[in-house]
């Protein structure tokens, strides 16, 4: 792959390769063409050779896989193990994802390699040289890259924008690539603990009544209880509310809360961040009301109204009688 | 114990804005305040110098931003920290993550602290990108997305959870000197009161061009990851379909589709 190419950073955790993986190799074909066609899948993991098949998805030309000397992910050895990758494979392109493994080593090896980069990006492509596109002010506005004079550009992609390809439908071989990672270490894994375990399970309700920032006070959560029970409705929230302690992380939905899929999703005060976004947005119908008309919300809402949250769940209790 | 605590001077647009030939926006349509994720990492930093374990410490608050961006700092000052820098250079017109981040490590090496706090990201340009960056550039420990954390003073060593995916927390062990990026909700920021906001104006306020930290004047240019070729106003899906009318209206609008979708 010294001539050029893609590289993609897989990522598995717990003995799981993660969803965002295949959706990479999606994201990889926007731009092969243009770099020559390859397309190599780089695995970091004390067992890499356990995934190589799953991500040898169609259009992979090859998997590259890295023993890790930890059990789990670090944020240094993962820095290394990337740089000696791309010191080692040369690509034009390196692909990850723009998940919370990547925010802790993903910058540090475009700042010290002098590459290109952006950070969650959610359009890649080639015109004569890569170009991607992302968010700017909040995702009210979208920005156009470009990485001049760059010989290799590194992009963290946001998840859930490509489809993810089928694992392990290609027929790609796979490689074992020595990187000396002993000592690069520089934390100590404890454990992991689920902080979401709760009273009630949001991903299994049908319908969720979601409330965000825009209700303002803990003091006005009871009556967004009591009208999500008039309803019929499960109570879920955005982090705000999690963050100020007024309601519990079982509860949270988005990127680090819960990912659901109900029938309907009614958000109340919520404007959309992406982290929320991402746990709500394959909702079979959203209705969204919020207070302003350039609320992301909007963006992946069904049904939206530019309203007083308050006025309108006054009438709500009142239309449910 | 030394900490420097990184900010920003955040951009929020108006509703109604206007954007600029070339890529900008118009500066009349965007409003100014100190990063929402910057007022936890500042906590952060006062709370572990108050808890005893870093007692006596110093906190410093680091910003790279034009003149407004002295705002942002003098927050910091209001709530407790003991001085400020802001470095800015033309040059750094819509700079990106990365070459924000090389001015930050100019600052950092000069302060040589034990802890450099960052917010996890921006609420304007949200990569989540610079505080790792400045520890790539400064070849500092880190753990990014931290949701709580504390301090053994023995043997000098945090203990930290790591925010993950679907309510996952990792907790990890590590030494110091570090740098962490924090999440929100970590802490409950403290308000200044009026009386040190007053005060503020008298603690110490440096502007550092790029020569005071020992860069030149290309290291923006060089340091850069992106180039922003334009600004656009993104398409909205064809999805939302307008709710009209009066509360009454939107409402039972809502329970007819509630109803529809829910039996169907």
């Amino acid at each position: 792959m010294s001539d050029g190419g893609v590289l993609i950073l897989a990522e598995a955790r717990q003995g799981e390769l993660r969803e965002v993986s295949l959706e990479l190799v999606s994201a990889a074909r926007e731009v092969a063409a243009g770099v020559g066609g390859r397309v190599a899948v780089a695995v970091i993991d004390q067992q890499a050779e356990r995934f190589a098949n799953a991500v040898g998805a169609d259009g992979v030309s090859e998997v590259l896989t890295v023993t890790s000397p930890t059990e789990h992910f670090e944020a240094h050895v993962w820095q290394r193990a990337l740089e000696g990758l791309i010191e080692r494979e040369r690509p034009a392109i390196v692909l990850a994802g723009h998940t919370i493994d990547s925010l802790g080593f993903v910058p540090a090896v475009a700042a010290r390699l002098g590459l290109g980069f952006a950070a969650d990006v959610t359009a890649v492509w080639w015109a004569q040289g890569p170009r991607a596109r992302r968010g700017a002010y909040g995702d009210k506005l979208h920005a156009e890259l470009d990485f001049p004079g760059k010989s290799c550009t590194l992009l963290t992609v946001r998840p859930g924008i490509f489809a993810a390809a089928p694992a392990g439908s290609g027929a790609a071989a796979a490689r074992a690539v020595e990187i000396d990672l002993d000592g690069t270490a520089r934390t100590e894994h404890v454990e992991f603990r689920d902080v979401a375990i709760g009273d009630v399970d949001i991903t299994k309700a049908e319908f969720l009544l979601s409330i965000g920032r825009g209700i303002e006070d803990k003091d006005n959560i009871p009556r967004f209880e009591h009208l999500a029970e008039r309803f019929g409705a499960t109570l879920s929230v955005s982090r705000p509310l999690v963050d100020a302690g007024w309601m519990p992380n079982a509860r949270q939905v988005g990127q680090s809360g819960k990912t659901v899929k109900p029938r309907v999703y009614l958000a109340l005060g919520i404007s959309g961040a992406v982290q929320h976004l991402a746990g709500m947005r394959s909702a079979d119908t959203i209705i969204a009301v919020n207070t302003d008309p350039e609320a992301p919300i909007f963006g992946v809402a069904h049904f939206g109204a530019v309203a007083d949250l308050f006025e309108v769940a006054d009438e709500l209790e009142r239309a449910l009688g | 114990m030394k900490f420097v605590v990184c900010v920003k001077q955040v951009a929020s647009l108006d509703e109604e804005f206007e954007l600029l030939e070339g890529g900008g926006v118009d500066s009349d349509f965007v409003e100014w305040e100190l990063n929402e994720w910057d007022t936890f990492s500042l906590e952060a930093a006062l709370a572990l110098r108050e808890s005893g374990e870093g007692e006596g410490g110093e906190v410093v608050a680091v910003t790279v931003g034009e003149q407004e961006a002295e705002e942002a700092l003098l927050a910091c000052l209001a709530r407790g920290a003991d001085r400020a820098v802001r470095v800015w250079d033309e040059s750094l017109q819509g700079a990106d993550p990365l070459a924000v981040a090389r001015v930050l490590a100019a600052v950092v090496e000069r302060e040589s602290p034990d802890l450099v706090f960052c917010g996890v990201q921006s609420s304007d340009a949200v990569t989540g990108s610079t505080g790792t960056a400045l520890a790539g550039y400064l070849d500092m420990a880190r753990v990014a997305v931290v949701t709580a954390l504390s301090y053994d003073a023995p043997s000098s060593t945090l203990t930290v959870d790591r925010e993950l995916e679907s309510g996952l927390v990792e907790v990890v062990r590590i030494g110091l000197p570090a740098l962490l990026t924090i999440q929100t909700g970590i802490n409950e920021p403290r308000y200044a009161t009026l009386r040190a906001i007053k005060q503020a104006r008298e603690k110490p306020l440096v502007t550092y061009g790029l020569e005071d930290v020992g860069l030149d004047a290309g290291a923006v240019g060089v340091a850069a990851g992106a180039h922003t070729i334009e600004l656009q106003t993104p398409e909205r899906g064809a999805g939302a379909q307008l709710l009209d009318g009066s509360p009454a209206e939107v409402a039972a609008r809502i329970v007819e589709i509630v109803q529809e979708r829910m039996s169907g």
